[in-house]
């Protein structure tokens, strides 16, 4: 299950305490080509809505806010060599970061699928 | 600009058609990439030849019989020795040596001079003029002509095909020429470090004259986005960014556009405004100096970022900042005081809450390709 920010980001949970981190391919499609991706700390705290990575096109440079709180697990280190991952499969290898979850029930507030659709068509 | 309406140039139709992202830029509604993306577009550029809308920038004819004369008395520049059909870079300044705005002109005639400049600037420009050397001049703002740029070592071969002659046209030169039926004022000029020309056609054939170019194979239309890494990587000031009115010719590192017969010792020196402070930093050298700056590593550092030393001084700021596609690595250009401007001097860039690793480097990042 996949739940969706108004940021664009995505959490999918992998268990019941962990999940992987990313931005949706909307967001990719906005920032054009990226070239630079600056990820957390492992083992870094971080709660939701902070400013947790940093995502870098030719023209600009977008933050990536946590959609959950928790505790950084890994991150995605192919990013480091080859960020155009992300343009080229946002929901899948270019993914951002894992993290072990602080309080799952703040998956409950996220979009689900169906509604973030819905967010970007009322956002045309 | 004053107004607060959003302007089109005559190419935005044939934009929304290629499926161009626009952004409102200058009070224009621009295109920043097509579907490709700016990396494409940047490659294409600099491997065969782009095509790009330059039309929201402004276009003066000054003519009079001291035309000349009226123009050096507002820039540092030799017009009055102008070559017929040579195109120059020049500057406006202000009383304080700072940077009203750059420009080319090119003489068109022996009492006339063909002006392009900047969108964001062309309101304020022709107030300036205007109020400086009306008088003296006659001033035609040209609202009914466009601009285009065609970029790239295709450029000159793609137009081959109308203007065989144009190869005859060298760097920094321009004439004009009919490309299809099109009567064009073409100048060897860009703004890519590419070889290539600019176009100033009529506003009702620019659209017909886009789309035969683009028909052609070697030719892929691009945005602001690439007209930006690419000007960035051949080190070419943005009105804006690395020019403002409070930097002089001299901390911009454009002596080079100050000729010696407007210098002291020359044979028309000064009588400019701002030629007080801009003799003196000539002579004496300037206090502060536009430099490039390299990041060390993958992280972009952007205009307004400030530079500190290693006792953590601020010793400058970015002016410009950005990723340089042909090289595959970030890249920047700053003012720094002049002493941290020697080459290879490793400074940092306070990027959001850490410090980036830069070192100063040479200009331009990419090799210009001007056929002289």
């Amino acid at each position: 299950m996949i739940k969706y920010t108004e940021d664009h980001e995505w959490v999918r949970m992998d268990s019941d305490t962990d999940a992987t981190v990313g931005i949706t391919d909307f967001a990719q499609e906005q920032l054009g080509e990226l070239v630079y991706v600056e990820l957390p700390n492992i083992a870094a705290s971080i709660s939701q809505g902070d400013d947790c990575a940093v995502v870098e096109s030719v023209k600009a440079a977008g933050d990536v806010k946590a959609p959950v709180s928790g505790t950084i697990v890994s991150c995605n280190e192919s990013l480091d060599d080859t960020p155009e991952l992300i343009n080229e499969n946002a929901m899948g290898e270019g993914w951002l970061f894992t993290i072990n979850l602080d309080d799952p029930t703040e998956l409950e507030g996220l979009m689900d699928e169906s509604d973030y659709q819905a967010y970007l068509t009322s956002l045309e | 600009m004053n107004d607060k309406n959003l302007h089109y140039t005559p190419l935005h139709s044939l934009h929304t058609e290629l499926g161009a992202k626009m952004v409102a830029f200058a009070n224009y509604s621009m295109p920043v990439q097509y579907p490709g993306g700016i990396i494409q577009e940047h490659q294409h550029t600099r491997n065969q030849a782009s095509l790009f809308d330059v039309s929201h920038m402004g276009q003066i004819t000054i003519s009079g019989e001291n035309a000349g004369q009226a123009l050096e008395s507002i820039m540092p520049m030799n017009f009055i020795d102008q070559p017929l059909g040579q195109h120059r870079y020049g500057l406006l300044t202000n009383d304080a040596g700072g940077i009203i705005d750059d420009l080319m002109v090119t003489r068109i005639a022996t009492d006339s001079y063909f002006l392009v400049v900047n969108a964001g600037c062309k309101v304020n420009d022709l107030r300036h003029i205007t109020e400086k050397i009306g008088k003296y001049v006659t001033i035609e703002s040209h609202e009914d002509k466009a601009l285009i740029a065609l970029q790239g070592p295709a450029a000159i071969n793609v137009l081959a095909k109308w203007v065989p002659e144009l190869s005859n046209l060298r760097f920094m030169q321009a004439s004009n020429f009919n490309i299809d039926g099109n009567q064009c004022f073409i100048s060897r000029s860009g703004y890519s470090g590419e070889d290539g020309v600019e176009i100033s056609v009529s506003g009702d054939q620019v659209e017909s004259l886009a789309k035969l170019l683009l028909a052609q194979d070697a030719v892929k239309p691009a945005g602001l986005g690439a007209r930006d890494s690419l000007r960035l990587e051949a080190g070419l000031c943005l009105y804006g960014q690395d020019l403002t009115e409070n930097i002089t010719p001299v901390e911009a590192n454009l002596n080079w556009a100050i000729p010696k017969v407007r210098r002291d010792g020359g044979a028309r020196p000064g009588r400019y405004p701002g030629y007080t402070i801009i003799q003196q930093q000539l002579t004496q050298g300037p206090k502060r100096k536009r430099v490039g700056v390299r990041p060390i590593g993958k992280a972009p550092v952007r205009a307004g970022t400030e530079i500190v030393d290693a006792e953590d001084n601020v010793v400058g700021v970015i002016t410009s900042g950005g990723f340089g596609p042909s090289i595959n690595q970030p890249i920047a250009m700053g003012l720094l005081e002049i002493s941290v401007t020697t080459i290879d001097t490793r400074l940092f860039a306070r990027v959001r809450n850490r410090l980036v690793d830069v070192e100063v480097c040479k200009l331009p990042f990419v090799a210009h390709q001007y056929k002289r």
